[in-house]
């Protein structure tokens, strides 16, 4: 009988650990947990950073979001704009382009053609300034918000978590889940720092107050 | 489960096999950073680099108050993680194949290489897009590819410019740190097919090529290979940290993704990111969090890949984690903090240290994933001796390696390891003469006799062999006229002598007073 490899490396381990056995060890958890932060601050804090990673912020309340979105995209000369199946259509009677509705068959190279997308997001971090994805119906599957260049994104304040133990506890591990900070950056050319790479170059948040 | 039987003693487990993958230069590291030192360019930009990303690091790691707090947390997470290692690799096998993903092991990069590249030929494509990853570099998996007729396409920008211009990294965090612009573009003219020819080199027209010549890739390339940040055996959950989207694209556009990840990448919890999600960003890039974080599990019908797959190495990892001390070093996050405040790095620069990992970190790891006393002269054995000990590392890991410590243990077994140097028999005659009066004597007579070889500024500063090795890089001042315990003995150090305990009698007296000698 052949020894497989899974049985070489776990016997290996089980070797390694007789060699040299290990002490038990307590983990400390005393770093900061469940921590609350008026609505306010909550939203002064990401707007900061938010700013900080050069997104582009507008703050409403949610009988304007039909406007702002409208406005966003008019400013962006946006005329196709891709929206998961599952997103709030009334937040689109103010805007006057093209929707295309994204469907797991729309071929990806399809998303290339689009001048932006627009999104609800699970949860948000106000420390870091970070929006999570969970491919929820009203978010979608992940190529599309990666492949067109502008991602508007609505945040509500009551998703914006203080710090990220508050955020990562609201999440469902099995969804595929993508945290985004900003545009897409890099620094690989003389450590000059550069938005937009490969994914959207232009990240704009819409934050509701009231929902 | 069965429970392993252990038909004797428990076997020290192999390093990775020596002459594959790139765990090891050509050269020792004193030679190669003779050269490197050489390169103003390289110690420009490095300096640069380090400096800039090290005051970025402090300023948000210094936004936390509970940033030790965090780092105890991290440490901590890690250790238990060796120690309960083959229960959770288990856990994340179970799990990642509950979600319909595959698991491979490879107990070495030829064995992981051989994996991928059989996985790569069931999917009929002859090209993958890669992301960063430092364990396919590590096993040398684009070289084995490109033997087997597979083109890997690195999509990492800097890691293109290093792969289009047949490089090596030179850092971890940003690989082409020591290329500059007008070199990059130089480089995309030469290698990106149907390039502008009139291409400048601003960076941001620069990032503009790279993304026009691999947005057809990603959209076109059926297969993509990646590395792992974290592995969470609880939920089979695996980790992406990256900057640019590169890797957004690779995990999320093909049909098949295959991730090559070290067996210490396992992290037990899903909430365990909660730490790692602070600790990695702000040490690395001294961002508050990295622009993309991509967490997936198994395979999601309708999003992202349909075919994945997951490969488990070892490469002499578990030879590391049979070693009580060198251990922790299996707790590395690969957040490069340790390079950037490393007095030898940021002048030596990451090619010196001849391996996959550079910097303190790579000078504990390398040795133990690859064994440093292999060959005569193995270059991995000088490694341990490119630090000088000043624990600036330690201080910056997020999750406290003891580098310093380590370095001293890997020099420890160096010595132990290479038998009769001349070193070892310096030691050996040295502590025979000190243990004997009138042999010490006789030698420190003799020594008188190094003033004959040093030069005017009382300095040898070049030794005949086996003394060499000593002498290459440091100055030795001559031995003086005569030793201590002569002049002691003479005239003149026994005058001194009673005058010194005469001064000595005077000055108690003048401050002590008539006091009584207090009981």
């Amino acid at each position: 009988m052949t020894v497989t490899a899974r049985e070489t490396i776990l016997a290996r381990i089980r070797d390694a650990q007789a060699l040299a056995p290990a002490s038990a060890v307590d983990i400390p958890r005393d770093y900061r947990t469940g921590r609350t932060l008026p609505d306010a601050d909550r939203l002064a804090l990401l707007t900061d950073r938010l700013v900080d990673y050069k997104a582009e912020v507008h703050t409403c309340t949610a009988d304007r979001t039909p406007e702002v979105i409208a406005d966003v995209l008019r400013e962006r000369a946006v005329c196709h704009l891709g929206i998961p199946p599952g997103l709030d259509r009334t937040w689109l009677s103010a805007y006057e382009g093209e929707v295309h509705v994204d469907s797991a068959d729309t071929p990806v190279p399809e998303l290339d053609a689009l001048d932006g997308v627009l999104t609800s997001s699970a949860v948000t971090c106000a420390e870091t300034g970070t929006i999570f994805l969970d491919a929820s119906p009203d978010q979608g599957r992940r190529a599309l918000t990666l492949v067109p260049d502008l991602h508007v994104c609505v945040v509500d304040l009551s998703t914006v978590t203080p710090g990220v133990p508050e955020a990562v506890t609201r999440l469902t591990p099995t969804h595929p889940t993508t945290l985004i900070s900003g545009p897409s950056a890099t620094s690989d050319i003389e450590l000059e720092r550069l938005e937009g790479v490969h994914g959207p170059r232009t990240l704009a948040v819409v934050i509701r107050t009231d929902m | 489960m069965s429970t392993p039987t252990y038909l004797g003693m428990p076997a020290l487990p192999p390093r990775s096999p020596y002459g594959t993958g790139n765990l090891r230069g050509d050269r020792t590291f004193p030679r190669a950073a003779h050269d490197e030192l050489r390169n103003g360019q390289l110690r420009r930009n490095l300096g640069k680099a380090t400096h800039t990303i090290r005051a970025k690091r402090l300023a948000v790691t210094g936004e936390l108050p509970d940033w030790e707090a965090l780092r105890d947390a991290g440490s901590a997470i890690k250790t238990d993680t060796m120690n309960r290692l083959p229960e959770l690799l288990e856990q994340l096998e179970a799990k990642v194949t509950e979600a319909g993903g595959t698991v491979h092991w490879a107990r070495d990069g030829a064995e992981a290489n051989d994996i991928v590249t059989r996985l790569v030929q069931q999917t009929g494509s002859d090209e993958v897009i890669k992301v960063k990853s430092m364990a396919t570099q590590e096993i040398g998996l684009n070289e084995h590819l490109a033997d087997q007729g597979i083109k890997a396409h690195e999509t990492d920008l800097a890691e293109l410019i290093v792969q289009l211009a047949d490089d090596k990294p030179s850092h971890i965090l940003v690989p082409a740190i020591h290329r500059n612009r007008d070199e990059i573009r130089e480089i995309f003219r030469a290698g990106i097919p149907g390039v502008d020819p009139e291409l400048d080199s601003v960076p941001a027209h620069l990032a503009a090529a790279a993304r026009a010549y691999l947005r057809e890739k990603f959209l076109t390339t059926p297969v993509a290979v990646s590395g792992a940040n974290f592995g969470i055996a609880e939920t089979g959950t695996l980790s992406v940290v990256e900057s640019e989207g590169n890797g957004r694209m690779c995990l999320t556009l093909p049909d098949t993704l295959i991730t090559v990840m070290g067996i210490e990448k396992v992290l037990p919890r899903y909430a365990d990111l909660e730490v790692f999600l602070q600790l990695l960003p702000r040490s690395s890039t001294g961002e508050r969090m990295n622009p993309y974080t991509s967490l997936w599990t198994g395979v999601t019908p309708g999003d992202g890949p349909q075919n994945f797959h997951l490969v488990l190495l070892d490469n002499g990892r578990t030879a590391a984690l049979a070693d009580r001390i060198g251990r922790q070093a299996l707790n590395c996050i690969r957040c490069s903090a340790c390079l950037n405040v490393c007095p030898v790095y940021e002048r030596a620069g990451g090619h010196a240290y001849g391996s996959t990992y550079p910097g303190p970190i790579g000078a504990v790891v390398t040795p133990q994933l690859a064994g440093m006393d292999v060959s005569a002269d193995d270059p991995n054995s000088s490694l341990p001796y490119a630090s000088t000990l000043c624990g600036a590392c330690y201080d910056a890991c997020p999750v406290k390696i003891d580098i310093p410590s380590l370095l001293v243990e890997l020099r420890h077994q160096h010595t132990e390891a290479t038998g009769r140097t001349a070193e070892k028999l310096a030691m050996k005659a040295a502590a025979a003469v000190m243990g004997r009066p009138g042999v010490y004597r006789a030698a420190q007579k003799a020594a008188g006799l190094g003033r004959v070889v040093a030069g005017r500024d009382g300095k040898i500063s070049h030794l005949p062999p086996p003394f060499n090795g000593w002498s290459d890089s440091r100055d030795t001042p001559a031995p003086p006229k005569r030793s201590f315990r002569a002049w002691l003995a003479s005239a003149e150090g026994a005058s001194a002598l009673r005058a010194a305990a005469e001064e000595g009698a005077r000055t108690r007296t003048e401050a002590d007073g008539p006091d009584e000698e207090e009981q």
